[in-house]
């Protein structure tokens, strides 16, 4: 049945049709807006800092992003302006299309928040805090939501537990189902595996993938750059205040990305040939290692000509290896640039 | 209106009151049972009657207002202070509720608190004194009206401290001896004239002076007047109340 058949057969009760186009107009007209969208957002405190600069960002429904960068580099400080816990000096933030500002409660209704820091109240329980939230955000009480939330978090078993006779591990997951309660369309995980054993940090990032299957945005800052490594979809880089870089993760580790190829050499040498002065090259202190530097992305013909240039030499070599650089050597070149 | 927002936050506060049901209600009654014993039947059956009202009856309505003031402070300050100082505030400034929806929670739960409180304490007094309230409805709006009106200040004075010690010191040093100076345990016409001038300046005399007027239809200054100034001081709070929110004063930064 083609569209105008379905539209005559529908044609018969008019509101039914008027829906129907009402819909297909709906899904043709209305631009796939990012869920998170930040234009020149300035950020300066009372005492005349400027944590943030100009940060312009948008960050897609449905993918994860990983926002790195060193410690007061204004992570904190930018998550905590789009859930509304700090306040715009100057630009534009909209969460889930909506103005953080102006339509403050949709905006917010949209968003989870699980803070670096583990603040909960100590004489609550667990389900009474996860309740709490909830209904803070305004949604009517849903026993069997909270249940799965619980359950999918470990937490099913201490639900009439008191908040403070749970561990570090516990408390942080009680923080994320806080965050879950009201079923947010954006988590925000703020340093979400600090101090949390690697076991755990498995389950989480477990836990995390789950939550995008189901259509969650998620946005993660991090330390960790293997976090970052394993999870995310695209990267951001932000130093003093500023975004220096947002880039999807394999691209950003091919564009970035270091190769190296090491030559274990059967006999050691004094100086680098002056054959391959002008090659990226590098011997190291007992001789008996070269070691070569170049671009993944570049053509490899330079490990040929080198290759070549070794055996026009007579050198020998025992074993090579070659290795990429993970995402922390490319953040640490990055953010000391 | 997110009205599960509110009353997720006033269900909360009433919880930790049930928590701490010998702290919030058990102690208030203690002390002013106390007082009870000692001005109204030890040294009270000694005293001459004020207004043709034994002295036991006639403290009875500051003694209720003393608690009153003192609870609405203490509840409605330490519920909005104790999330400042723990850190789970991050939630509320991130929830969709709007500054009007946060004060119904948190003052709706302390000014409830202390309603139930006056009404407790109203009935342990029976137990030592007997008295009569001439218009309850007139008695129950003081009792509403203050309770509102304090946990309001009480709230300003939880954003405004950033310690423990600042959580005490208003209703210690203040509050305590505006209510003793403001005619709990004496009535202003028995002062020197100086000091008569003098006690119109404290605002709690107003307070008493409403109150114990709608126990006894007796009172140091006009009721009309006594309603007006309690107004007032509730609008004073309601503005300090909205500027706090306005400005983000140490709440957002």
């Amino acid at each position: 049945m083609g569209i105008i058949a379905a539209e005559a057969k529908l044609s018969k009760s008019a509101p039914v049709v008027r829906k129907y186009r009402a819909l297909i107009h709906h899904q043709q007209d209305k631009p796939v807006q990012p869920d998170i969208s930040v234009k020149h957002l300035n950020k300066v405190y009372a005492d005349g800092f400027r944590a943030l600069k100009d940060i312009n960002l948008d960050i897609e429904r449905g993918e994860i992003f990983a926002l790195l960068g060193p410690n007061g580099a204004g992570k904190t400080t930018l998550i905590s302006i789009i859930c509304g816990i700090a306040n715009i000096s100057s630009g534009e933030v909209k969460a889930a299309g909506y103005d953080i500002v102006k339509d403050y409660r949709k905006a917010r209704e949209s968003i989870g928040l699980v803070p670096q820091e583990l603040h909960t109240d100590s004489f609550e329980t667990v389900w009474g805090a996860v309740s709490f939230s909830r209904g803070l955000f305004g949604k009517p009480p849903a026993p069997e939501h909270i249940e799965k939330v619980l359950k999918d978090l470990s937490l099913w078993d201490k639900r009439n537990s008191r908040i403070m006779s749970l561990s570090g591990g516990m408390k942080r997951r009680l923080m994320i189902a806080k965050a879950l309660s009201h079923e947010p369309q954006i988590l925000f995980l703020d340093e979400p595996t600090a101090g949390v054993d690697v076991e755990l940090r498995r389950d989480m990032w477990e836990m995390v993938r789950k939550l995008r299957e189901n259509g969650v945005t998620i946005i993660l800052t991090t330390h960790y750059i293997e976090e970052a490594e394993e999870m995310a979809d695209r990267i951001g880089v932000i130093r003093q205040g500023e975004i220096i870089l947002v880039e999807d993760k394999a691209q950003l580790m091919s564009k970035l990305g270091k190769k190296e190829l090491r030559l274990h050499l059967q006999q050691p040498l004094e100086t680098i040939p002056g054959q391959l002065a002008l090659e990226p090259v590098e011997l190291s202190k007992d001789g008996y290692e070269l070691i070569y530097t170049f671009d993944s992305q570049q053509e490899q013909a330079g490990v040929a000509r080198l290759l070549r240039t070794l055996g026009d030499l007579d050198i020998e070599y025992r074993d090579i290896q070659t290795r990429e650089s993970s995402l922390e050597e490319i953040f640490v070149g990055l953010v000391n640039e | 209106m997110n009205l599960y927002g509110v009353r997720a936050i006033y269900n909360f506060e009433m919880a930790r009151m049930r928590r701490t049901l010998m702290q919030s209600v058990a102690s208030p009654v203690i002390s002013t049972s106390l007082y009870f014993v000692v001005f109204g039947s030890a040294i009270g059956s000694r005293m001459g009657d004020i207004n043709n009202i034994s002295y036991g009856a006639f403290i009875i309505p500051g003694l209720v207002m003393l608690s009153l003031l003192m609870q609405s402070i203490s509840n409605a300050s330490f519920g909005i202070y104790m999330p400042k100082f723990s850190g789970t505030i991050y939630e509320v400034l991130s929830a969709p509720v709007s500054y009007v929806e946060v004060v119904l929670g948190y003052v709706g739960a302390a000014a409830t608190k202390s309603v139930i409180l006056g009404v407790i304490i109203l009935l342990t007094a029976r137990l030592f004194v007997d008295y009569d309230v001439l218009h309850p409805f007139w008695m129950f709006a003081f009792l509403v009206l203050t309770a509102i009106t304090f946990s309001l200040f009480g709230f300003i004075i939880g954003i405004w401290a950033d310690g423990f010690e600042k959580l005490q010191i208003i209703p210690l040093m203040i509050v305590t001896p505006l209510v003793f100076l403001g005619g709990t345990f004496y009535s202003i016409d028995m002062l020197p004239e100086v000091w008569q001038t003098v006690s119109l300046f404290n605002p709690v005399v107003y307070l008493i002076s409403g109150f114990r007027w709608a126990f006894y239809g007796v009172s140091d200054v006009h009721v009309g007047i006594s309603v007006g100034m309690t107004l007032l001081f509730l609008t004073a709070c309601m503005v300090g109340v909205w500027w706090i929110f306005k400005t983000g004063y140490r709440l957002r930064s």
